[in-house]
C-alpha cells in the first residue's frame, strides 16, 4: 500500500467514525415544536398533571407513549385557543381527579388536604401536655429538709478541706 | 404502662393502614366515566376499511367494548376468555384496536382467534383518550342506553367475569 492510499484510507476511516455522530447531532438539533410559545405553555400545564402509566411522573416529564399522546392532545387544544382550565377539565372528565397533582378540595379529599394539619395540631397538644407535666415535676422540691442539711454539711466539710 | 401502650397502639394502627395500602392496586384508578354516556365515535372497521362503525349503532343492546392491541402482552392473557365469551353468545364483544398497525392486528386475530362482533381501529389513540384509556387491555360494559356501567382495567379474569361482568350484563339485559 503506497503512502498516499494509506492516508486516504485513514481519512475514510475517520470520516466513517465522525459521520454517524454528526448525523445524530443534526437530528437532535431539530426544533421540538413549530410554536415555542405553545410548547412552553404545554410544558407548564403538564408539569402539574400526572401520567397515569408511570404514576410518579408528570405528563411533562414522562416518556411513556400515553404521556406523549396527551401532550399532543394538549398542544392541539392550545392551538385551538382553549384555555388551560378547559384543557384540565377535558382531562379530568376522562381520567378523574387523579390526573391532577393538586386535587380540588371536596368531601373525598378533605382528609388529604387537612389531615397533616390535624396531625400537627394533635402533636402540638401532646407536646404542651408533656411539657407542662415535666415542668411540674421539676418545680417539685427536689430535696427534703433533712437532705438539704446533709448537703450543707457536706459542702462545709469540703470547704474546710480546701482551706 | 401507658408509656408503652400508647406508642404500641399507634404503631398497630399504622400497620393496619399500611396493610390495607398493600392490598390496593394503584393502577386501578376509578373512572369518572362510569354512569356517563359512552363517548361517541365513528371509526374505521378493521376487516372492512371502507366501512365505519359508530357508537350509536349499538344503542338498544348491552355490549362490551374491549380495548386491545397486538403489542399488548396482557391482551394475550385475557384473549381465550373473550373467545369463549363470544362463543357463548351471552353478550356481543366489540374490539377497539388501539394504536396498532392494521396488518399486525389482523395477523394477531388470525393467530389467537377473533371474538369480536366488529373490530374498529383507533390508530392514533384519540378515541382511547375520550374513553380514558391508559392501560391496555381495558373492557367497558355499556348498557342499552349507551351508558358506561363498568370498566375493567387490565386483563379480564375469570373472577372478574363471574363476579362482576356477567352478573351486571344479565341485570342490564333483564
Amino acid at each position: 500500500m503506497s503512502f498516499f492510499s494509506l492516508r486516504k484510507f485513514t481519512f475514510l476511516l475517520l470520516l466513517m467514525l465522525v459521520l454517524p455522530s454528526s448525523w445524530s447531532w443534526a437530528r437532535e438539533a431539530a426544533p421540538v415544536a413549530e410554536d415555542p410559545e405553545i410548547e412552553r405553555r404545554m410544558i407548564e400545564l403538564s408539569e402539574d398533571l400526572r401520567c397515569l402509566v408511570c404514576q410518579n411522573e408528570s405528563l411533562a416529564g414522562s416518556r411513556a407513549d400515553f404521556a406523549n399522546d396527551l401532550r399532543r392532545e394538549i398542544r392541539e387544544q392550545m392551538k385551538d385557543n382553549k384555555s388551560d382550565k378547559e384543557i384540565v377539565d377535558f382531562l379530568v372528565a376522562r381520567y378523574g381527579d387523579f390526573v391532577l397533582y393538586r386535587p380540588p378540595v371536596k368531601s373525598t379529599t378533605v382528609l388529604l388536604w387537612f389531615g397533616p394539619f390535624i396531625f400537627l395540631a394533635v402533636g402540638a397538644v401532646f407536646l404542651v401536655f408533656y411539657l407542662k407535666r415535666r415542668r411540674r415535676r421539676i418545680e417539685e422540691p427536689a430535696l427534703s429538709e433533712k437532705q438539704r442539711q446533709q448537703a450543707e454539711a457536706l459542702l462545709k466539710e469540703s470547704k474546710g478541706n480546701n482551706a | 404502662m401507658m408509656r408503652f401502650l400508647l406508642p404500641l397502639v399507634a404503631f398497630l394502627v399504622l400497620v393496619v393502614f399500611l396493610l390495607i395500602g398493600l392490598g390496593l392496586n394503584p393502577r386501578q384508578v376509578p373512572s369518572p366515566l362510569i354512569g356517563k354516556p359512552a363517548p361517541d365515535f365513528q371509526l374505521q372497521r378493521l376487516h372492512e376499511p371502507g366501512k365505519t362503525l359508530t357508537s350509536k349503532e349499538n344503542l338498544g343492546k348491552v355490549w362490551l367494548l374491549n380495548v386491545w392491541a397486538s403489542w399488548c402482552v396482557s391482551c394475550r392473557e385475557e384473549h381465550p376468555l373473550l373467545v369463549e365469551l363470544a362463543r357463548s353468545g351471552i353478550v356481543p364483544v366489540y374490539g377497539l384496536n388501539y394504536k396498532d398497525e392494521r396488518d399486525l392486528a389482523l395477523q394477531w386475530l388470525k393467530q389467537f382467534g377473533d371474538p369480536y362482533t366488529v373490530s374498529i381501529r383507533d390508530p392514533e389513540g384519540r378515541t382511547g383518550i375520550d374513553y380514558g384509556v391508559y392501560g391496555v387491555p381495558e373492557t367497558y360494559v355499556i348498557d342499552k342506553n349507551g351508558v358506561i356501567r363498568y370498566k375493567q382495567i387490565g386483563p379480564v379474569t375469570v373472577e372478574a367475569l363471574e363476579t362482576k361482568i356477567l352478573p351486571l350484563v344479565k341485570e342490564l339485559q333483564g
